[in-house]
């Protein structure tokens, strides 16, 4: 085996870097491949929350690189999912005690024995965001359609094509369809019209992901949400099956209906 | 070749910060000499800004991105690269590194706008401005692409975007008052000529889209006036 390893990161925080990591990395799990995400966020670390992993942390990934334990003493296995690990990040540390090298050693020993590596990059565009795409062969940039995570997606992937790190794919998470047609939220084209990279998930706004962040069970595991679905469209992209994105307009129901006959006759 | 008498490493302390000037030889052996002479002097380096003059080496991003991994790992930020390689400061541009140290505003520059413009001096830009990019430049500048929001242009003389403005754009930064910006759309976050900066116009990106025409903005009267760009009127 020869793991990939995909960077999730944004520039701005909030926007789903972590929620996006814990979702494809069971949503690959799921699919039978071997998965190892990390937590890159050290001295702020949330996706052990994410995957309900908390209370079984030992050792993390300061303690790898340190030499304080064996790489694998550090791989918390899922035991939902037998094929996810997660190597968490340290709480009492900071960026530094990182280096982007030391993440590259890491997955190199990792990729033998796995199919996907995943790095939850921290927000912002210093030392962190530098250790986490330092080994990754696939950079994944997490946006909302607001103006201000736009920007900062706009900077990072600059950033990502300076490194010579290839176009970088775009997430646009938390889409609000009523909001988009009503014209008070930016539109997936216009977006994708400044940012100019591909895009590679469609992800709506869905009040179960919360709920299901809040538990520790990421949302696709259970397939059923349409956020669930976008979710495990994302994996399947990215083993390369083409795949429609899902159509967020649903029909509006009749009380829309009543509303946008008004709206037309008002104007 | 004898080596000796100029060292590869000159470091000068300057108002911006450290000028570091490096010489003759091959980037892996002047940036060995320069890691060596920081390690050497790691006190007096921690924290510091550094000005980088390449001279005419030619770098590419994986040059300069390394070097500056090399040196925030020392606490010391990158922040301008000097160089006459227009391949190098490029890059340097692209990595979002300055390529110019502020100049007094006193240059009220020599050009006469009277006497025909040959040779006038442009800087070609054949890619789009991402967030974060600054450029600058004590001339003309062009660019092949689009200038996103949050990227910024700061010319001496004339913007030519043969693409989308969005971000932020000074032509005739110097003070050149004939200084104009010209766009296949205008909608500028900023938009600044001589110094003077528009106002009252409505733009940006969330503004409803109409059809976008190529416009041209001016100083007229001390104020930014933006005008389509409308060759049966000329």
């Amino acid at each position: 085996m020869s793991g990939k390893v995909i960077t999730i990161t944004s520039g701005k925080g909030g926007v789903g870097k972590t929620t996006v990591t814990a979702n494809l990395a069971v949503s690959l799990a799921l699919s039978g491949d071997r998965v190892v995400c990390i937590d890159g966020d050290i001295g702020l670390r949330n996706l052990d929350v994410v995957l309900g992993l908390e209370n079984r942390i030992v050792y993390d990934l300061v303690d790898v690189v340190e030499g304080r334990c064996r790489l694998r003493q550090a791989m918390i296995r899922d035991k939902r999912l037998p094929e996810l690990h997660l190597i968490p990040a340290a709480q009492t540390r900071d960026k530094t005690a990182v280096s982007p090298s030391d993440m590259v050693h890491l997955c190199d020993e990792l990729k033998s024995e796995t199919d996907w590596i995943l790095i939850d990059s921290p927000a912002g565009i210093e030392r962190g965001f530098r250790n986490a795409i330092a080994p990754a062969d696939t950079i994944l940039v997490v946006t909302n359609p607001e103006v201000s995570a736009v920007r900062d997606a706009d900077r990072v992937i600059g950033l990502v094509e300076s490194d010579e790190k290839g176009p970088a794919k775009l997430i646009l998470n938390r889409v609000n369809p009523a909001m988009t047609r009503r014209g008070d939220m930016l539109n997936a084209e216009d977006v994708l019209e400044l940012l100019a990279v591909d895009l590679i998930g469609l992800i709506p706004e869905d009040d179960h992901v919360v709920a299901s962040t809040n538990r520790g069970l990421p949302i696709s595991l259970d397939g059923k949400c349409k956020a669930g679905q976008a979710f495990t469209n994302i994996a399947r992209r990215i083993k390369g099956d083409v795949v429609p994105f899902l159509n967020l307009d649903e029909k509006p129901g009749l009380l829309g209906k009543i509303s946008r006959l008004i709206r037309v006759g008002g104007q | 070749m004898s080596g000796v008498a100029k060292p590869k490493v000159q470091i000068k302390g300057m108002r911006d910060g450290l000028l570091v000037t490096l010489g003759e030889g091959s980037w892996p052996d002047l940036v060995d000499a320069l890691t060596q002479q920081i390690e050497e002097q790691a006190a007096f380096f921690r924290g510091a800004k550094v000005i980088l003059d390449v001279g005419s080496h030619s770098l590419k991003a994986v040059d300069l991105g390394s070097l500056r991994n090399t040196l925030s790992d020392r606490g010391i930020s990158l922040w301008a690269v000097l160089s006459s390689s227009p391949m190098t400061e490029k890059t340097a541009q692209i990595l979002g590194l300055a390529t110019r140290l502020s100049t007094p505003r006193a240059d009220r520059t020599i050009r006469s706008h009277d006497s025909p413009m040959v040779g006038e001096t442009a800087s070609l830009i054949q890619k789009t401005l991402r967030s974060g990019t600054k450029v600058q430049y004590s001339g003309h500048v062009i660019v092949v692409g689009d200038v996103n929001p949050g990227a910024e242009i700061e010319a001496g003389g004339c913007v030519i975007v043969w693409g989308k403005i969005r971000g932020a754009v000074h032509a005739g930064s110097g003070g050149d008052e004939k200084a104009v910006i010209c766009a296949l759309d205008l909608s500028p976050t900023q938009l600044r000529i001589a110094g003077h900066l528009a106002s009252g116009l409505t733009w940006g990106l969330f503004r409803r889209r109409g059809k976008s025409q190529p416009e041209m903005a001016r100083l007229l009267g001390g104020k930014v006036v933006a005008e389509i760009w409308n060759t049966k009127l000329k």
